[in-house]
This record gives C-alpha cells, structure tokens and sequence, in this order.
C-alpha cells in the first residue's frame, strides 16, 4: 500500500483520522468519561464499525466526527479538514443518519428531503429532483407525500437514512441506524446499506449489535468506556478467542451430571467451560472441533449424562466482547448511562 | 446513483443565509398548518379571551372617559403577543429533543437559519392571531379611534414586541430540559407578569405593593403605547413615571435591548446545542 500526503500533512488514504479524543459530562453523580482518549482512523471507501455497549461514547465519537459537539481535547479531520476549526466544510462533504431519525414528523417524506436539499444548497429544482429520486430508491413512492408521522419505524429510518444521502457524501454515519427495529426492517435496512457501501461510500456506523458490525463492516473498533479496546476485521476479532465453541444441553441437570459434563468439557475444550445458571447448557472453546466434538459425546455417554442438543459454532462477537471487557456487551447500565436512558424515554414517548 | 453536483453558481453569504432562513420557516409554517392543536392556540384562544372578558367584566369594570371593551383590546393584544411568543421556546426545545436540531446542525447552512426560521414563523402565527383577534374585537364594539397611520405604528409595535420577545424564549427553550419547563414556566412568570399590569384593569385600582409593580411593569408600557396609538385612552390619569409617560419609548428600548442582548446569545447557544 503506497501512502499519499497532502500539504496539511494527512493522509489521504485515511479520510477519517482522530488521535486522543476526550469528552467529560458533568452529571449528578459526578463527571462522566464519554470519551477518554480515543483513536480512529478510517481508510477512504471502507466501513469501519464501532461496536460497543450503551454508553461506551460510541454517539459521542460520531457528533464530534459530525462537528455536533467539540472534544475537549484531541483532534479529529474528515477528508483533511479539522472538524474544530472548520465545521462548516466539514458539513458540506458528510451525510449523518442518527439514531433517533431526525426527520420532522408533520413534513412528508418529499418535503423532508427537499428541505435537507435546499439547506445543502443544491437549490430548488435540483432539491426536489433529488428528494424524489431518493424516495423511489428507498421504495417510499407511495408514502412519500404523507406526512412522516404515519410512517412505520422502518420507514421513518429510510427517509432519515435518505437525508443523509441528500448528496453522494464522502463519508457517511450512521449511528445505531436500526436500533429499536423489528428484524425484518433490520435486515431490509441492511440490505441498503449494503448496497451504498458498494458503490464505494465510506461509511463509519455504530452499533450495539454484534451481529450488525458483522454483517456491514470491514474492520470493526470495539469500544469500552470510551476508549477502543480491539481493533481488526471480524475475523480476526474472533481468532482473539480460539477456534470452535463446543455446546451442548443437558436433559437434566441434577445428581451431578452438570458437573461432571463440566469436567469433560474442561478435559477436551480450551479454557473454563461457561456454564448457564441452571446447570443444563454449557459451552468450551475447542481447536480441533470435530474431533473434541467425538471425545465429548462419547465420555458423556460413558458417563450416562443424556443429551438435548450437541454441537459446534463459530465464535460471535458476543463471545469476543464477553473475552475482551469481562462483560456482556448488553451489560446491564449504570449511572453514567443516565443521558442514554433519557434518550430512550424520549423515543418511547413520541 | 446519479450524482449531484453540490457546488452552486452565485451564493454569496447573504442570499444563503436569507435562503436558509426562509426554508426553515417555511418548514415551521407548514407544521402549524398540519398541527391544528397550534392553530387553536392561535385561532380560538384570543377571540375566546376577547369574547370573555369584554363579556363577563365588561359590566363590572369602570374605566374613567372609555367603556371596558375599549380599554380591555390593547390588553388583550400586549397579553397574546407575550404569551404566542413562548411558542418560540417550546418549539426550539421540542427540535431539540426530537433531533431535528442535530440534523439542521449537521449540514452546511447558515447558523442563524433555524433561529430566523423559528421567529419568523412565529411573528406569522403572532400576525394571525392579532388579525383574529381585531376582528373579533371590532365585532364586539371596540374602535380605534386614531390616524391609520398611528393604528399601524401600534400594531407594528405589538408584533415587533413579539419578534425581539420569541428571541428571549429561544434562547430558554435551548437551555431547559424539556419544552414542558418552557410552558410551565410561562405559566408561573408570563400570567402573574400580564395580570399584574394595566391590561385588564386600571392599575391605580391596585393595592399599594401592586400597583407600584404594575406601574414599572414592561407589559403595562406595551399596553399603555398600544391604548396611545389606538385612541382607547379614556381620561384616566396616567402614572407620574417616565416609562409610562413615555411608553412607547420605552418598548422601543426595550425591544431594542432584547435584540441586541438576545440574537448574538442564541447564535452563540445554537452553535454548541446537541439532544445529547
């Protein structure tokens, strides 16, 4: 890879570059570190996620990449620009979907799109030819002139989604894009992005769904308590803890036989074997699958325990995050998720 | 998908933040039209409050050389523009918390835009309710009883109260919590502030520690310019202090030192606010 630089000295193959970004929250119960010296690079036409609990500082990240809020200190250039010192320019290159669809509800879906249009100042007729295109991308035809407000959750994400899209931007964020969505929405949301992302679009997301950094992103950044604790593709993330996982389910889990599973598991897998609270599933990381997977079901059987289930799986990246923070990452929150809470009250409410 | 050319001929930065301030009003303007809880806010309440008070106290009420519905109009309209302007603050704070404000912050426009957009709109719904509000009044016996061009002076006065007074509550409704502070705390402040003045009843009726908070009360120059330029004095004297003396001097002190103090304050506000 050759690296091109600019007079400012970036890189510009990196179009997102910030180094030691802080942000402290003063609240009731003392000062809350949403960010707490943060790194991220992000390389032109790529998809980075970052993945992490709520309140990890993920949005706190994308407000300051989107000139929203200023860091107190480190610094942060999109395409070369200092977000701090240029705000504006930044605002002219970017496209923000945030994750409580920022569209007004008494507008219809035409008239939202026409408005982001003119404030980017693309001017009238252009404006409206846009918003109509992006509204028969988006399948919105038939509800495009009906006020938002009747909209369903999903579609309200695809207008907000096409306000971001108002221009081709060179870097889009999206953050949380289908948070509270039903799954069939997500996965339809999903498949849009999918496309946008191949036609070349750097996209930074963020997310609290595993399975979403998977299923978009190139390279994922897992963020804790706002700072990134793992960087890498999904697969290498997964690589960080072993090969297979190796589960099975007890039929019954009294007389000892969850403990004794225990032991076998312990004896073929890698590591402590993770037992669920009532005793009857248990779970071992294994390096040769196949073959741990024989052992395992042959000493259960010797030792007479029955089986419900028995098998193999890919690691996810719930057992990654599990690994890395000591945590689930829907870790039950604190206090300094208040803001976050409010958040969801305010959703719940309108 | 096709691609769109954002670099436009012939922006300079006063058509764009004339541009900009339009479109968002004009935003504002389509919401009141499709919320019609705004347009009874706008609509029914003064010709409600016309309809009751020039009524119900009309009777009851003397004022010295004039009949009460005369008197009672300036105090209705002073009242209406105060109130209507809070409007101002909810709906920053309602922006806000429903996260328009972010996607407005996020894009390239004029920083002044969304505040020119909400205060402009608001002047309109003001309008609306002034002109429902005089029709209302003339149906009920009231008169202006001076020049078309001090009756103009007075109504330009009344909307431009309103104007430099929705700046004051957008800077509020950026600041508080939720936009159900900015309507209680109207409700606490604005009503003792209207009623406590020269609006309904003459303040010399007052007792002592209320009449002298009703004779230096901002509101009671509003009204007592509005009685000047609309010819509905009467013959009672007017309190020996020079704001109301000199009311309309002083509201035009006054509307200046809110402009002056209050736009670079919400400009400033705007630049950093963020329904965290």
């Amino acid at each position: 890879m050759y690296n091109v630089h600019n007079s400012a000295g970036i890189d510009t193959m990196t179009i997102i570059e910030a180094t030691g970004l802080t942000k402290t929250y003063r609240s009731k119960s003392g000062p809350v570190h949403a960010l707490a010296g943060l790194d991220l690079s992000v390389p032109r036409g790529s998809v980075k996620a970052l993945l992490g609990p709520n309140g990890a500082g993920k949005t706190t990240v994308v407000k300051m990449l989107t000139t929203l809020i200023r860091p107190d200190s480190g610094t942060a250039f999109v395409d070369g620009i200092d977000v701090v010192a240029d705000p504006k320019a930044v605002r002219r290159i970017i496209g923000v979907s945030g994750q409580y669809a920022a569209v007004d509800e008494n507008l219809t879906g035409f008239e939202n799109l026409e408005m982001v249009g003119r404030l980017y100042h693309l001017g009238g007729p252009a404006a409206r030819r846009r918003a109509q295109e992006l509204i028969d991308l988006f399948e919105l035809t038939a509800a495009g002139n009906r006020p938002v407000k009747g909209f369903s959750g999903g579609m309200r994400r695809r207008i907000d989604l096409a306000g971001a899209l108002v221009i081709n931007p060179k870097v889009l964020f999206l953050d949380e894009p289908t948070t509270g969505l039903d799954p069939r929405s997500r996965i339809a949301l999903w498949n849009v992005i999918k496309r946008l992302v191949a036609d070349g679009t750097t996209v930074l997301l963020t997310t609290q769904y595993l399975e979403e950094a998977d299923q978009l992103a190139d390279d994922i950044v897992v963020v804790d308590d706002g700072r990134v604790i793992a960087e890498g593709t999904s697969d290498q993330l997964k690589a960080q803890i072993g090969g297979h996982r190796l589960e099975v389910a007890l039929v019954d889990a009294g007389a000892g036989a969850s403990e004794a599973a225990r032991g076998i598991l312990a004896r073929f897998g890698d590591g402590e074997p993770i037992v669920t609270s009532d005793g009857r599933g248990l779970e071992v990381a294994v390096t040769d699958g196949p073959l741990a997977l024989q052992h395992v079901l042959a000493a259960l059987g010797d030792a007479g325990i029955e089986l419900h289930d028995a098998g193999m799986r890919r690691p996810t990246l719930d057992d990654v995050f599990l690994k890395l923070t000591g945590h689930k990452a829907d870790k039950a929150q604190g206090a300094a998720d208040d803001d976050t809470l409010d958040k969801k009250e305010a959703v719940k409410t309108r | 998908m096709s691609a769109i050319s954002t670099t436009l001929p012939s922006w300079n930065p006063f058509s764009l933040w004339y541009s900009d301030g339009w479109t968002v009003t004009k935003r504002n303007l389509i919401k009141i039209k499709r919320s019609p809880d705004m347009l009874v806010f706008a609509v029914i309440q003064p010709v409600m409050f016309v309809l009751l008070f020039s009524q119900v106290y009309g009777g009851a009420i003397q004022v010295q050389g004039t009949d009460y519905t005369q008197f009672l109009m300036a105090g209705i309209f002073a009242q209406t523009v105060v109130f209507g302007s809070t409007f101002s603050g909810s709906a920053m704070a309602l922006d806000l918390k429903e996260g328009i404000i972010d996607r407005f912050r996020s894009l390239p426009m004029s920083s002044s835009a969304v505040l020119i957009g909400r205060t402009n709109s608001d002047l309109v719904l003001n309008t609306i309710s002034m002109v429902i509000m005089m029709a209302t009044g003339l149906a009920v016996g009231w008169r202006v009883n001076s020049s078309p061009a001090e009756f103009l002076a007075g109504v330009g006065l009344l909307l431009l109260f309103s104007y430099a007074f929705s700046w004051v509550m957008a800077l509020l409704g950026m600041s508080v919590k939720s936009p159900e502070v900015i309507n209680n705390a109207s409700f606490l402040i604005l009503f003792p502030l209207t009623f406590v003045s020269n609006a309904f009843v003459p303040s010399d009726t007052l007792p002592t520690p209320l009449r002298i908070f009703a004779e230096w009360n901002p509101v009671s120059s509003l009204v007592q310019a509005a009685r000047q330029l609309f010819g509905n004095e009467g013959t009672a004297p007017v309190p020996d202090i020079w704001t109301m003396q000199h009311p309309i001097q002083t509201v035009l002190i006054g509307i200046t030192v809110m402009l002056v103090v209050f736009v670079p304050l919400c400009i400033r506000k705007f630049a950093s606010i963020s329904s965290r």
